[in-house]
């Protein structure tokens, strides 16, 4: 092949890269774009157009309507979060390093409750939580711990299959027992496995709707639930509900530009382990 | 170590996992037995003290020929297109972009962190911009005018056309003929892979099939007394964009770890036996992926089923033309107090799902075992 063609093969390669990745942009710049805009000068004629002036004023409105939301969710996803990071880390260290007889089928039960459409545990889930009076944000950390478990668990095991047990055996010798073989030298290991499970939960929790929706009240209401609200109806303000879907956007985005290579670990851990 | 220290940390290792044993128990299968059982129920209206009488399969007939529910009927051909299109769609694009970011290129941590960023954020916030995207005033109806064209006019999540219709009460039929044309790509999988038992097997099921669609089926009493037409709304477009803008990344990012875990030397050989790159990924590379497709597939599905959310922030609970089980599920359970009829939905819903999720789970059991 000429070095000329290898070139211009080239330039060609990069330009469909970069075209797909505007596309890709598209509705980002959208939002963007419109969230600066006033009520009054959304039109079909400037859709695309950038604002000028820019206003601020939906992003005003936005915050002070989504603020007792966001708190929620915080609250919410925070909780939520850590005490399914530490359930997963015991269960993974058990089910990787601690096999008994019947241990593979009790796991495979509980990658069960996974895949499962939850529609089909939301009746009796609400029922329960109206029953033992926790429906709203306690219910709701419940409901996410426990459909929670199946995911962590698998997370914690499939990364401490990687640790040699050879290095758990020479701890036995040293006379670790089977609790300080956990907290003395499996934990301290564990930080990039909190890390990508604390990811997981921490995005699917926030943005989660369903159970939201369903199990809470006004007063209790998460961002998801929020935003749908802020955003719904006929006569919508594009601008203030573009400013709000870009705010409750803002936390998963952080985590997912900063720690991006720990969100596609988890992504990829329940599919093409094995 | 002694058998019976061995026996101690067994009791140990139970112990500690039966509060998650027993939560799950309860959670995922005590109440997936529950809402079997209530959809079994005249349950309506929650009670302090809920009367549930069991009726049998009463809901379930309901729900496939009750006159009343035909809306639900074309939410379930609904999902049909959304399943289809959605794994089609992200599992071809996802494809594509794996292949373009497989091979050395500069900034390539950019493109993948572009390529999957929609996946970071929530239905609902996706859904809410796209919902202004597709608004028949809004953005993506604008674009022709850049090419001095006129102004689209379709009306996206407000459509109402349908194509592809069919009567529902020749559903035998148009089952058998789907089902058929699956077992023909099979088919001619099979014989361009020159399997011979694939052949004989994929031929054979599809010729039962047709003969059931075109003989037999016409025989049949109609599953409906009265004429009734479904097919694939046109309204549902916008919304398959939407998700499979979201999702698209997801299936590159899995494909991708799959082509990098293809050792290099197969690229290598292939190279020296005069491979090139098209025939390398078509002939060598995808084959070689197939562990990956059925993964993939598994996870569209189950997402396509989970697409409550954006289906409620692009087109809201009340429209039919977007209508999914699962909104109707909703909307019967928690704004009707229809609650056994909501679980029937459900139990529907679920069995769609666990068509691929046990298949998925046995294997990997034994895999693993």
């Amino acid at each position: 092949m000429s070095v000329k063609s290898r070139k211009s093969k080239k330039i060609v390669y990069y330009v469909v890269v970069v075209l797909i990745c505007f596309i890709f942009l598209v509705p980002m710049y959208m939002a963007f774009i419109t969230s600066l805009k006033q009520r009054a000068t959304i039109n079909l004629l400037t859709a695309w157009k950038w604002p000028s002036p820019a206003s601020s004023i939906g992003y005003k409105h936005a915050i002070t309507k989504l603020a007792p939301y966001l708190k929620n969710s915080f609250v919410l996803t925070i909780t939520g979060t850590v005490i399914s990071a530490f359930i997963g880390a015991i269960n993974g260290y058990i089910f990787s390093k601690n096999k008994f007889p019947g241990s593979e089928l009790l796991f495979t039960l509980l990658l069960f409750g996974m895949f499962i459409p939850y529609q089909i545990i939301l009746i009796p889930l609400f029922e329960t939580l109206t029953r033992l009076h926790i429906a709203g944000l306690g219910g709701l950390i419940l409901a996410h711990v426990v459909y929670g478990i199946p995911i962590v668990t698998m997370l914690f095991r499939n990364f401490y299959d990687q640790i040699p047990n050879s290095i758990l055996e020479s701890g036995r010798i040293d006379g670790a027992t089977y609790f300080s073989v956990f907290t003395k030298l499996i934990l301290p290991l564990s930080l990039p496995s909190f890390v990508v499970v604390g990811i997981w939960q921490f995005t699917q929790i926030w943005n989660e709707f369903l159970w939201a929706i369903c199990l809470t009240s006004q007063k209790t209401n998460p961002i998801t639930v929020g935003l749908s609200q802020l955003a719904g109806g006929q006569a919508v303000a594009w601008n203030d509900s573009m400013a709000g879907a870009i705010i409750s956007a803002i936390p998963v985005l952080i985590i997912y530009i900063f720690l991006g290579k720990y969100f596609v670990q988890g992504l990829l851990a329940g599919s093409v382990k094995e | 170590m002694s058998n019976k220290k061995n026996s101690k940390e067994i009791l140990y290792s139970v112990l500690i996992l039966l509060p998650s044993l027993i939560l799950v128990g309860i959670f995922v299968y005590g109440f997936i037995g529950n809402t079997i059982y209530s959809s079994m129920t005249d349950w309506h209206g929650m009670a302090e003290n809920p009367v549930k009488n069991f009726i049998g399969l009463k809901n379930y007939k309901s729900l496939f020929t009750g006159i009343i529910m035909s809306a639900f009927r074309q939410d379930l051909v609904n999902t049909v297109f959304y399943s289809i299109f959605l794994l089609a769609g992200t599992l071809m694009i996802g494809l594509i972009l794996a292949i373009l970011l497989d091979r050395p290129v500069k900034n390539e941590g950019v493109y993948r962190t572009i390529f999957l960023y929609p996946m970071a954020l929530s239905f609902i916030v996706s859904g809410t911009v796209w919902r202004w995207l597709v608004a028949p005033s809004g953005g993506l109806n604008a674009i022709p005018t850049w090419f001095r064209g006129k102004q689209g006019s379709f009306q996206w999540t407000s459509s109402q056309i349908q194509i592809l219709q069919f009567n529902w009460q020749n559903i035998w039929k148009v089952l058998a003929i789907l089902i058929m044309i699956v077992f023909l790509v099979l088919l001619i999988h099979s014989i361009m892979i020159h399997n011979k038992k694939g052949i004989k097997t994929h031929a054979i099921i599809a010729g039962i099939l047709a003969i059931f669609a075109f003989i037999i089926a016409p025989f049949l009493p109609p599953a409906l007394a009265v004429k009734e037409t479904h097919g694939f709304n046109l309204a549902i477009i916008g919304i398959l964009i939407a998700g499979i803008w979201q999702y698209s990344g997801y299936a590159m990012a899995l494909y991708l770890a799959g082509l990098r875990g293809l050792s290099g030397s197969i690229k290598e050989s292939a190279k020296l036996d005069g491979a090139n790159e098209f025939v390398y990924y078509w002939k060598i590379a995808i084959p070689n992926l197939k562990p990956i497709t059925m993964s993939a597939v598994i996870i569209m599905a189950h997402i396509s089923l989970k697409m409550f959310d954006l289906i409620y922030a692009m087109a809201g609970t009340d429209n039919n033309f977007t209508g999914h089980p699962s909104i109707r599920m909703y909307t019967t359970t928690f704004r009707a107090n229809k609650l056994a009829l909501g679980s029937a939905m459900a139990v529907i819903l679920f069995i769609f799902a666990a068509l691929f999720i046990i298949p998925y789970m046995v294997r990997s059991h034994k895999e693993r075992v």
